[in-house]
């Protein structure tokens, strides 16, 4: 138990060692905080446009897409804060330095994901929880115990399921990293279709949605408990319930890929 | 003349070697464009007529947008700044060609390239689940193509201003990152300038980067059309124009900068 | 404390053939190599570009995993208990830096530190004495970036023995060095094998560094081992002898010289080998000088590939 404290001590160290040398370039690192915000304000300004010229989404009103925006946000800054390093893989594996991560008694996986954090990306985070607050205010929710449950595991179970899925997508880069920009359209395309209610896509969007890229636990299943909503995909709201069980599956699958990835590069080199 | 000519070759041979990422990005454009699609379409079902657009407008300005993203290179364009920081720029400033003329023609090598492999593959999935507003007077089409090229200079004369902070400030890349965050919103990619209320969008469409997206795919659902055309053209020439000349201004004071630092 | 047997790796590689097919080809870059290092020996492991050493280190530091063979490093399967291994050994890459870029290179070692669990006390005890042995204080301070590659070098190998490492992985760690810098990393590695007892496995594709640290040299080409024995051998053989290239004002048929043979002519252009303990340089060069105007000169050291040749073709002691 000790030796596993002292190692992630060991990972918050190399994360701190990251974020002290990106401060170094303080314009850089300044401003960088202005553009996320830029983006992601942009991101819900898109949202506000398409509620000027109509009063509900899908049966959705504004407070209740804020809602759902704030809680995917959020779930999606932490996951991008904490391993989004994860898209350099294919770079890191073209110069070398992923070999350098092997021969040191660490993880090859948390050395990549602390190899360089980025504060930046928490502006998103910062930036979805005014959105969240917003909708709060603006929705009459009738708190109870289990929705406060509920809401804590939305979080916590979003960010594993958006880790699941991106630690698997950027997997393929040890099979081949020249395709890894194809993990976008899931992690980034993840964050942007999480924010809106699933019901407004396509049946079989749905399905993929709910079933196998389970983004549709990140924040609406948790979303339709919370707010009182019925369910329109499947028919069950109590499904919000399993959106636990889905965040450990999916972060399995995902470390599983991740592990296979990494067996096929000490096999084949690079 | 052959000169630019060869540049421009070069320039898109360059990323023709990119065959993997070129794919990859190519299926990234069209998941986006299905996405934001899948989206546009639950408000159009309840209001399919805003501003000017109906709904297959509206569809047809996801996916062409999504094929634009590349031709005009919205996002990240860095390649000047690289050459600014590890100083091989010097190289490019004693060359007997002119050096924004050598850049803008490399550029639209690249713009050629991209056109055809990451502009042509989302639109062409796009017509086939989606649909489309496609013109078949080939009048329209030569006008998009001509506004695409002035949107691809436009969009390289802002690039370039940027990338040239690097002669001042080696730490460029922070105000790459915030210019490129803001001009993604202002050109209407994530929403139709179109839909905004009036007065935001009568400031954004006086913007230059109103030229860069919205005026090529307007021009392509044919919004624009005898003078008016003429007039959007114009627009984005002007604005070309004045940016490339900012461009240069700027580039003159690097380069004063240059020889008196040194290196 | 390495224990290679029959080691073989083969790699599938994918060609372009044509417009959409790819071909498939079996290369074998390692093939059936056997070798043993006693705990202490400092061994130079020496090939040609591509001849397999580079994948050799990569499976003896658990990177990659054999296709067949058997291998032990500190009596560990490295292919199987990397991180243990790793604690155990140290490894310097050429053209990688294992330093982070962008911070003081202290506070590289002081995060090696967390990483490998040294304790405080011994961390502070081997910084020291690594830079005075190495010289590190001009430039503890300076970010990684801005190091020469000389310096960065010398942060390099502080930060592989930071751990004490039983063994210590030393992958083309002078290409690129300048003259002194050489002589200093060399000076170094002989002292801390002397003195530490650190068993070294040296690989290069520089000669002289092998003749100036190995007692004993192990040689591959095409993934197979074509020699393993002591390096005095070879050197009596190959080190001592160097070219010397004359352009001469005009072509001439080749010169006469009493301690050099012309082994090449290309117009006025003439490539001498000469042994060094026989004449030296600046003697050939005055015996040339009587025969012949010298417009330019430069010298070659004899290479690996010259050595491989010439062993194929079996003019040295094979093992």
């Amino acid at each position: 138990m000790v030796d596993r404290l002292a190692t992630l001590t060991t990972y918050r160290r190399l994360a701190t060692a990251s974020m002290r040398a990106r401060a170094q370039y303080r314009l850089t690192f300044g401003l960088d905080f202005a553009a996320q915000l830029v983006a992601g304000v942009s991101e819900f300004l898109a949202i506000l446009v398409i509620f000027h010229h109509l009063p509900r989404l899908g049966g959705w009103s504004l407070p209740e897409v804020a809602f759902l925006y704030g809680l995917a946000g959020i779930s999606f800054a932490l996951t991008d804060a904490l391993i989004g390093q994860l898209d350099t893989l294919g770079q890191m594996i073209r110069m070398g330095t992923f070999d350098v991560f092997l021969v040191r008694p660490l993880s090859g996986l948390l050395q990549v994901a602390t190899s360089d954090m980025q504060l930046k990306r928490l502006t998103k985070a910062v930036q979805a929880g005014a959105v969240l607050t917003f909708a709060i205010a603006n929705l009459h929710i009738a708190w109870s115990a289990g929705k406060l449950v509920m809401f804590a595991a939305a979080i916590g179970s979003g960010a594993a399921i958006f880790s699941g899925v991106w630690i698997a997508g950027s997997a393929i880069g040890f099979w081949t990293t020249d395709i890894q920009e194809v993990v976008n359209s899931f992690t980034y395309g993840g964050n942007y279709l999480t924010s809106y209610p699933i019901n407004i896509f396509g049946v079989w969007t749905r399905r993929f949605l709910a079933f196998v890229v389970p983004m549709a636990f990140v924040a609406y299943y948790p979303s339709l408990f919370i707010l009182g909503k019925p369910d329109a995909v499947i028919g069950l709201p109590a499904l919000a319930f399993v959106t636990p069980l889905i965040a450990v599956l999916t972060l399995s699958v995902g470390l599983g890929v991740w592990r296979a990835g990494v067996r096929h590069y000490r096999s084949t080199g690079s | 003349m052959r000169a630019y000519w060869e540049t421009a070759v070069r320039g898109y041979r360059r990323y023709a070697t990119y065959r993997g990422a070129t794919f990859a990005g190519a299926f990234t454009n069209t998941i986006f464009g299905i996405m934001r699609g899948s989206v546009l379409l639950a408000l159009l079902a309840a209001r399919p007529h805003i501003g000017s657009y109906n709904s297959s407008d509206t569809l047809t300005y996801v996916w062409l947008t999504q094929g634009l993203i590349m031709v005009t290179y919205l996002w990240g364009w860095n390649e000047l700044a690289l050459r600014v920081v590890s100083g091989d720029v010097a190289v490019d400033l004693s060359r007997p060609i002119d050096f924004q003329g050598y850049w803008l023609a490399g550029d639209l090598g690249r713009a050629l390239f991209h056109a055809i492999f990451r502009g042509i593959p989302p639109v062409l999935v796009g017509t086939l689940l989606f649909p489309l507003h496609i013109p078949l007077d080939p009048r329209r089409w030569l006008a998009f193509v001509a506004s695409v090229v002035l949107a691809t200079v436009l969009s390289f004369s802002l690039r370039f201003i940027v990338n040239l902070t690097a002669f001042w400030l080696l730490d460029y890349r922070g105000i790459l990152n915030v210019a490129t965050a803001t001009w993604t919103f202002l050109a209407g990619l994530l929403i139709p300038l179109n839909f905004l209320p009036d007065g935001p969008r009568g400031v954004l469409e006086a913007l230059p980067f109103a030229g860069i997206l919205q005026i090529p795919v307007d021009v392509f659902l044919g919004k624009h059309q005898g003078l008016d055309l003429l007039g959007a053209l114009a627009f984005q020439a002007l604005w070309a124009a004045a940016l490339l000349l900012t461009g240069r201004l700027i580039l003159a004071a690097a380069v004063r900068k240059l020889v008196v630092q040194g290196g | 404390m390495i224990e290679v047997s029959d080691l073989r790796k083969t790699f599938t590689v994918y060609r372009r053939a044509g417009r959409l097919r790819r071909e498939r080809r079996q290369v074998t870059a390692v093939d059936g190599v056997s070798f043993s290092v006693e705990p202490g020996e400092m061994v130079g492991y020496i090939g040609p570009n591509g001849a397999g050493k580079s994948t050799t280190i990569k499976m003896l530091t658990g990177i990659l995993v054999p296709s067949s063979g058997w291998l032990l490093v500190a009596g560990l399967t490295p292919a199987r208990r990397r991180t243990e291994l790793a604690k155990r050994i140290g490894v310097v890459f050429g053209n990688r830096t294992q330093l982070w870029w962008d911070l003081p290179l202290r506070d590289s070692f002081e995060l090696l530190r967390h990483i490998y669990r040294v304790p405080g006390a011994d961390h502070r005890r081997r910084i020291a004495e690594l830079r005075g042995l190495l010289d590190l204080d001009p430039f503890l301070d300076t970010p990684v970036r801005q190091l020469s590659l000389g310096q960065r070098m010398r942060g390099e190998l502080t930060a592989a023995l930071l751990h004490a490492p039983d063994v210590l992985f030393l992958d083309e760690p002078t290409v690129g060095l300048d003259i002194v810098s050489k002589a200093r990393v060399r000076d170094f590695l002989a002292q801390l094998n002397r003195e530490r007892g650190v068993t070294t496995l040296l690989t290069t594709h520089d000669l002289s560094d092998i003749e100036r640290l190995c007692p004993r040299m192990v040689i591959i080409d095409r993934g197979r081992v074509l020699y393993d024995g002591g390096t005095a051998e070879i050197a009596a053989r190959f080190g001592a002898e160097r070219t010397l290239v004359v352009d001469l004002a005009e072509t001439r048929p080749p010169l006469h010289l009493a301690r050099g043979l012309v082994v090449r002519t290309d117009g006025p252009r003439q490539w001498i080998r000469f042994r060094s303990e026989e004449m030296t340089a600046a003697a050939l060069i005055a015996a040339i000088s009587e025969q012949a105007q010298l417009v330019d000169l430069s010298i070659e050291e004899p290479d690996i590939e010259e050595v491989v040749r010439r062993v194929y073709t079996g003019e040295a002691v094979l093992a």
